[in-house]
């Protein structure tokens, strides 16, 4: 094969392009902005962190099954960590989201940013809901019954029965846990491409570093 | 179980919940106190210093 057939297939063009967007050096720094040495920056990676024991958490769950969580202390005890790692979980969104509403995170190019952001809390919103009409216990009844009028009033109630319980146990462990795993890394990734956002005085630097790349050194 | 019983008599949670009730607003204690607490976060993740901030100083 020629060396510019090579150049045209789409797996070399791929990677230079990968390579490109995202080098090793910006995907896993050695250095960051002084700016960053501040304990608002902690609670972005703090979700992340609980997200992953959210998820662990909930595969040990499914792997035993209902009858275990509800019935054995190991069980009641691996449950109580999903609970509590999700109220974590939202508990640091909700600062991380304050901090960088607050520094206009969204500025010099990063709209994807946040929004990917925004639409993960969505889904985790929907994910935590989901969890709670799954639970089948009286909580989960009260929920659903006074759930499904909200949800009929709009016509999605078809499509989306919150009295359906095999539905909702499918929407909680598998198809919004893997929307909001996916958006996560996508919004990570976006963070690493794009470099810490400069605070609103360095705002020139912040035009720059849109244009210019390797701003997180 | 010991440790269960143990528990449920330190907090009760078989009762009414109880509820603020301020004009519109109308919120559990619960999601009051948790809404304290992230703002109390916030304002400390702002306000406390980060360790190691002075060994890299003017170190972009
Ligand atoms: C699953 C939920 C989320 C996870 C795991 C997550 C994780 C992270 C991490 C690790 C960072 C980099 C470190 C940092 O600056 O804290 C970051 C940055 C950022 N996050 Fe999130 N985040 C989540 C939700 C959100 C939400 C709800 C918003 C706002 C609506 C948001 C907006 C942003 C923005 C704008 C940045 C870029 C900051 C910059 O460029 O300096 N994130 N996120």
């Amino acid at each position: 094969m020629s060396s510019t057939e090579i150049e045209r297939q789409w797996t070399t063009r791929l990677r230079h392009r990968a390579a490109g967007k995202l080098p090793p050096e910006k995907l896993l720094p050695d250095t960051q902005p002084s700016y960053v040495s501040s304990w608002i920056y902690v609670f972005g990676v703090a979700t992340l962190a609980s997200l992953i024991l959210v998820i662990a958490t909930g595969c040990i769950l499914a792997l035993r099954g209902p009858s275990w969580w509800h019935g054995s202390f190991i069980g009641h005890f691996v449950n109580s960590l999903h609970l509590w790692s999700v109220e974590v979980f939202f508990f640091a969104m909700v600062v991380h989201l304050w901090g960088k509403f607050f520094m206009g995170a969204w500025r010099g190019g990063r709209t994807a940013t946040w929004m990917t952001g925004v639409v993960t809390f969505l889904a985790s919103l929907m994910t935590a809901f989901t969890g709670y009409v799954s639970q089948s216990n009286f909580d989960s009844q009260w929920i659903s019954t006074q759930a499904k009028d909200g949800i009929n009033a709009t016509g999605g109630g078809a499509y989306f029965n919150v009295l359906n319980m095999g539905q909702m146990l499918m929407w909680h462990i598998v198809l919004l846990p893997l929307v909001a795993v996916i958006l996560t890394a996508v919004h990570v990734i976006l963070v690493r491409m794009k470099g810490v956002v400069p605070p609103y005085d360095d705002a020139a630097s912040a035009t720059s570093a849109a244009t210019t790349e390797g701003a997180t050194k | 179980m010991a440790l269960y019983s143990f528990l449920a008599a330190l907090i009760p949670l078989n009762n009414y919940g109880h509820f603020i009730h301020w004009h519109w607003l109308y919120i559990s204690y619960a999601n009051f106190i948790v809404i304290c607490l992230m703002v109390i976060t916030f304002v400390a993740a702002l306000l406390l210093p980060f360790p190691g901030h002075n060994r890299r100083k003017g170190n972009r």
